[in-house]
């Protein structure tokens, strides 16, 4: 059993970061902030078609995106043995000939956190013993949000106490589509207050929030109440990440970063299962925030499918062949 | 470390090239060394010279410097090639173009990596962007092809086209030309730039695998002065021209008076106007897309930076953290964004302009260029605080270079934008679409993009005002570019041109009171400034009345008051229509005396009809003021783009002696129902009718300077109308012979010339379509995109 009150593990990266601690409410930065969508379009398909990396680089960018993999399992059929295989692959992402023929053994290849419901903190946190891996507990009345308050913010204490280290909630879309941009500002400065010095993610749900305008004003209230960073999406919505939704968000964060020289970090989830997806989604993080957010400190792709493909990759670059999904071990 | 780890260190792009390899058989298969493609078959290659990969300065192959025997042959395949492409049906000409189209997509990849080694652009813009549009433009144009009897009536092909085309968009520019002029039933001689001919020498091959009529199509490569052998050939009825304004005036010059159609597209110095209401971080994407596309080197480039005062600071700060993220490197590298310069006299050319350019106090920002390039590269830069009193705002660079300046209000960034020779294209970013939709009317250019820029389709015709060049390219309005009404329509019938005498032979005893009749400008009668006056006579050749003698001083005030009261131009079309009713009206109280002034004249073959038609033409034009209405195009973008109908501005009419009064007013009823305002020099020799409608002028609402009339000699005034640089068009209806005159005068400001011999048409029955050729000369197509979505 692991110590209750063990602290928010930090990446290797992360002692560089000037993390969120969040800055007074101000109505101006929501209301002067602009999105023209079909701008917005044109630039994500512009970056896709810009960039590319293929072969050894291309391999790289994928074990990077490994590392910054939130490896989720969010169902109702979820069981502690279900968690344990999760964690299990958590720690063994790639098979061991593919590292060594990589040459990447050294490298402590690992995923960014395991992604549970809170049921599941201790079972995740005991499967990851040893390692440094994160257990991320979703709360605040995931996936809706519809829960009172009072147990929301319950839910992040006793997150906290179970040995989560990090906490993604999700945000009232009602305030976001209502416009009570201070009750939003409000009810994120309160999570902020209760999850302490842990991570903490919010969650768009940007599939629900309309446009591409609510996306921006949403993730600017929640970085100004302190998160650590924003999430696209639970999961559970019809539209998951999208291109345009990253772009979006991405300017936000270097808006903020501008004003603030804070550093938020990024986390689209639900939707990028294809290698192809998750790059797009690396590239356009690396032209509008530069390669600083390209760890996982500041970037998290939440997937439970994407690294079945991001092996078949690998293992293609490393011996030339199309390779399958059975000659990987699953979660 | 292993080349993954390290990567996984650096997170970097890396080279990653297109393949070459099936580009470089082709060339290889043609033993490098390309002729001319004449009559269906390519010439044996000589008179060779190389074509250099500017990335890597080698030579890619050799072809072939056209002679003039190299011109007059492939003149004479177009000549036959005519003759079997005109026998084709509409489904069988269509079916030809959309092979065309069918072959570009399907050869894609060879012909992309084609354009990108001779011209250095960027393998992603020549895959992504250009090819794509090119194949776009044939399948638009095969359905044109196969709708030309029935959406153009009346109209014929032109006949041979000489088409040259510039080095920055090689195949795209190819595609612009030749589609829609063989769609149109024409032939065409094309010439490529020195710079980049093998996509066109491609192309070739592909007509020729898709066995296309020989001589329809002929590719003649070489340099410019293959390019003026070109213009020359007196069997060539049209010039299409893409390039400089500078070789574009050289050609309309050379070309004065032959008769000839021309297209030019030339350059533009486009603004790219930032509101404070914009979405900030978009618009910089749109600085990328405006500049730095094709390293700068495109005629509708948005090159001169207008931020609103509120924004400027922040904005170029934006632009500078994202200039320094453009990547540079070898054109066939997947991951960049910028490859070298065409070639090295374009790079000293743009070097030149931004040494001599530059004054005291602008800002040169620069981005570091990788050390290693050995290619003609020039580094994107922004010039900040530049005035638009400094060349650097007003001379076209070609080149990755933006200009920036500040602006307070709506109206002072309208004011800066149209301080310009040029009138291409220009680009509003802002969230405010009253204001965009403002603003866009009020820029004197032929293109807008809201909240976009260099967007491009077939369906959506391109091109520019003022010294920008004139006609337009793609769209339906593209197609009338290969087209010309048949003269049959609107010309008297060649057996009863000689004129027959006056029906009425009775020698009308007027019985006046002297008249003295000024000229028309600004809304009141004003005395000639010469003092002189010139007898009419009458059919017997008696002095019938005296009119003034119009000099250069009256044309001055004539074309000042036009230019500076837009009173007509910007009042509502049904406004327009109902003071033109009204003149109709007026005019209807003085049939008496109309007719009977029309009766002492040998130019007008029945006054009482003639009167009646003009009448008519008065009501049919106050008609279509408010019905001639332009388009929203279906482009494959999400955006409502709007062709709008908008005046020339100011024309200069010129009439002809027939039908002294039905001429006159079916030409000014044509113009003014548009909106533009007219200068007017009525027919030399029986100007009384129109010179006797400033009373009913004066007493129907007419807006002062809507239309101003200096009688005169021809000989005398035709010359500084015509040179005028504040003179949009000449509508040129009166004696031949000054045509050439006009043509050379009008090279200056480069304004729209039409000239029909106004003695030919038959003014009282000429069909109806006539009218709407009236009208499509009466006024220029604006684009303006807008695209949409939250």
């Amino acid at each position: 059993m692991m110590p209750l009150d063990r602290n928010y593990i930090k990446s290797e990266t992360d002692k560089d970061i000037v993390k969120n601690s969040g800055i007074p409410f101000q109505l101006d930065l929501i209301k002067d902030a602009r999105v023209n969508k079909s701008a917005v379009e044109k630039r994500c398909v512009t970056v896709t078609n810009r960039r590319t990396v293929k072969k050894h680089n291309q391999a790289a960018w994928l074990l990077k995106a490994i590392t910054c993999m939130d490896l989720t399992t969010l169902s109702g059929d979820d069981t502690e043995r279900r968690v344990i295989r999760l964690c299990n692959k958590a720690k063994t992402p790639l098979r061991h000939d593919l590292l060594k023929s990589l040459g990447i053994e050294d490298i402590d290849l690992k995923v960014g956190g395991v992604c549970v419901y809170h049921q599941f903190i201790r079972t995740a946190l005991d499967a990851l013993q040893g390692s440094t891996i994160p257990v991320v507990a979703v709360s605040t009345g995931f996936p809706a949000g519809h829960t009172p308050k009072k147990t929301k913010i319950l839910e992040i204490k006793e997150a906290l106490r179970n040995g989560a280290q990090e906490i993604d909630i999700v945000i009232s879309r009602r305030h976001v589509l209502s416009g009570n941009w201070k009750k939003l500002y409000d009810e994120i400065s309160e999570y902020k207050e209760a999850s302490g010095v842990a991570c903490l993610k919010t969650i768009l749900a940007t599939g629900e929030l309309g446009t591409l305008k609510n996306v921006i004003r949403a993730s600017l209230v929640c970085m100004m109440a302190g998160a650590n960073f924003i999430k696209t999406s639970t999961g559970k919505e019809s539209i998951n990440a999208t291109l345009p939704v990253t772009l979006v968000m991405s300017r936000a964060i270097r808006e903020y970063f501008e004003l603030t020289e804070f550093e938020v970090g990024y986390k689209p989830a639900g939707g990028i299962s294809s290698s192809k997806d998750c790059l797009s989604h690396m590239m356009l993080l690396k032209e509008e925030l530069g390669s600083r957010w390209l760890n996982p400190s500041l970037f998290r792709v939440g997937a439970s499918s994407l690294l079945s493909d991001i092996e078949r990759q690998i293992e293609h670059f490393s011996t030339g062949k199309y390779s399958s999904f059975n000659r990987h071990g699953i979660a | 470390m292993t080349t993954v780890k390290k990567a996984f260190k650096k997170m970097e792009y890396e080279e990653a090239l297109e393949s070459e390899r099936e580009t470089l058989e082709w060339i290889s298969a043609h033993k490098g060394q390309f002729g001319h493609f004449i009559g269906g078959k390519f010439t044996n290659p000589k008179n060779l010279f190389k074509t250099i990969n500017p990335y890597n300065k080698k030579e890619i192959a050799k072809i072939s410097q056209g002679t003039l025997t190299d011109i007059k042959n492939s003149v004479k395949a177009a000549r036959s090639g005519l003759e079997k492409w005109q026998l084709l049906s509409p489904f069988q000409r269509s079916k030809y173009i959309y092979a065309i189209a069918r072959y570009i997509q399907k050869e894609s990849r060879t012909i992309s990596v084609l354009e990108s080694i001779e011209n250095g652009k960027p393998i992603r813009e020549s895959r992504d962007i250009d090819i794509p549009l090119a194949a776009r433009h044939f399948y638009y144009h095969a359905g044109w092809a196969q709708l030309l009897a029935e959406e153009f009536e009346n109209y014929s092909p032109v006949g041979i086209c000489g088409q040259i085309i510039p080095w920055n968009f090689p195949l795209l520019m190819l595609a612009w030309k030749v589609a829609p002029a063989i769609a149109a039933g024409n032939s065409v001689i094309l010439k490529p730039a020195e710079q980049t001919s093998l996509t066109a020498l491609y192309f070739a091959e592909i007509c020729k695998r898709i066995k296309l009529p020989a001589g329809v199509v002929n590719v003649v490569t070489g340099d410019g002065i293959t390019g003026a052998h070109l213009v020359n050939q007196k069997e060539i009825s049209k010039i299409a021209f893409t390039g400089s304004t500078e070789v574009g005036k050289e050609i309309k010059k050379n070309t004065a008076g032959s008769g000839k159609k021309l297209t030019l597209e030339l350059g533009g110095k486009s603004p790219f106007i930032i509101f404070d209401d914009a979405d900030l971080d978009s618009a910089v994407e749109g600085i990328v897309d405006a500049i730095w596309f094709n390293q700068g080197q495109v005629c509708c480039a948005g090159s001169r930076l207008l931020l609103q005062e509120t924004i400027c600071t922040k904005v170029e700060k934006k632009i500078l953290s994202r200039m320094n993220k453009l990547r540079f490197g070898n054109p066939l590298d997947k991951s960049i964004d910028m490859g070298p310069l065409v070639s090295l006299e374009q790079l000293n050319k743009v070097k030149k302009l931004v040494e001599d350019g530059v004054e005291g106090g602008v800002d040169i920002n620069q981005c570091d260029m990788p050390p290693n390039l050995k290619g003609f590269f020039y580094p994107p830069t922004l010039i900040k605080n530049v005035s638009p009193s400094m060349q650097i705002f007003q001379k076209e660079i070609f080149g990755p270079v933006l200009s920036s300046t500040t602006f307070r209000t709506p109206e002072e960034a309208v004011a800066l934008a149209n301080n310009s020779r040029y009138g291409l294209s220009a680009s509003i970013w802002s969230e405010n679409i009253n204001l965009a939709l403002d603003i866009s009317p009020k820029l004197k250019v032929g293109v807008v993009w809201i909240n976009s820029t260099n967007v491009f389709d077939a369906a959506v015709g391109f091109g520019g005002y003022r010294e920008s060049g004139y006609g337009r390219e793609g769209g339906k309005e593209g197609m009338y570019e290969y087209l010309e009404m048949n003269s049959d329509t609107y010309n008297i019938k060649k057996e009863t041109r000689v004129f027959k005498e006056n029906i009425s032979r009775s020698k009308q005893s007027v019985n006046r009171i002297d008249q003295t009749r000024k000229m028309f400008i600004s809304g009141s009668q004003k005395r000639g400034d010469s003092g002189h006056s010139i007898e009419i006579l009458d059919k017997n050749k008696e002095e019938i009345a005296t009119v003034g003698r119009g000099n250069r001083k009256d044309i001055r005030n004539a074309v000042e008051a036009a230019n500076k009261q837009m009173n007509w131009t910007v009042i509502s079309s049904h406004a327009r229509a109902q003071i033109m009713f009204y003149i109709a009206e007026n005019l209807s109280q003085r049939r008496d005396y109309f007719i009977s002034l029309l009766h002492s004249t040998a130019f007008c073959h029945n006054p009482i009809q003639e009167f009646d038609t003009a009448l008519k033409r008065l009501f049919s034009f106050a008609s279509w003021a408010d019905k001639f209405d332009g388009a929203v195009h279906q482009a494959p973008i999400r955006a409502n783009t709007i062709a709008l109908n908008e005046p020339v501005g100011v024309i200069g009419v010129i009439c002809p002696n027939i039908a002294p009064l039905a001429s006159f007013i079916t030409l000014i009823a044509a113009s003014l129902c548009q909106g533009n305002r007219l200068v007017v020099i009525p027919s030399e020799n029986f100007p009384l009718p129109a010179v006797d409608m400033y009373q009913i002028f004066e007493t129907s609402d007419v807006p002062a300077a809507a239309i101003n009339i200096v009688s005169g000699k021809h000989d005398e005034l035709v010359n500084t109308l015509s040179e005028h640089n504040s003179v949009d068009g000449i509508w040129n209806f009166g004696n031949p012979k000054h045509g050439p005159d006009i043509d050379r005068a009008s090279v200056s400001n480069l304004k729209q010339i039409w000239s029909i011999n106004g003695n030919n048409v038959d003014w009282i029955n000429y069909h109806a379509s006539f009218n709407r050729l009236l009208l499509r000369k009466s006024s220029q197509v604006k684009n303006i995109w807008i695209p949409y979505g939250e």
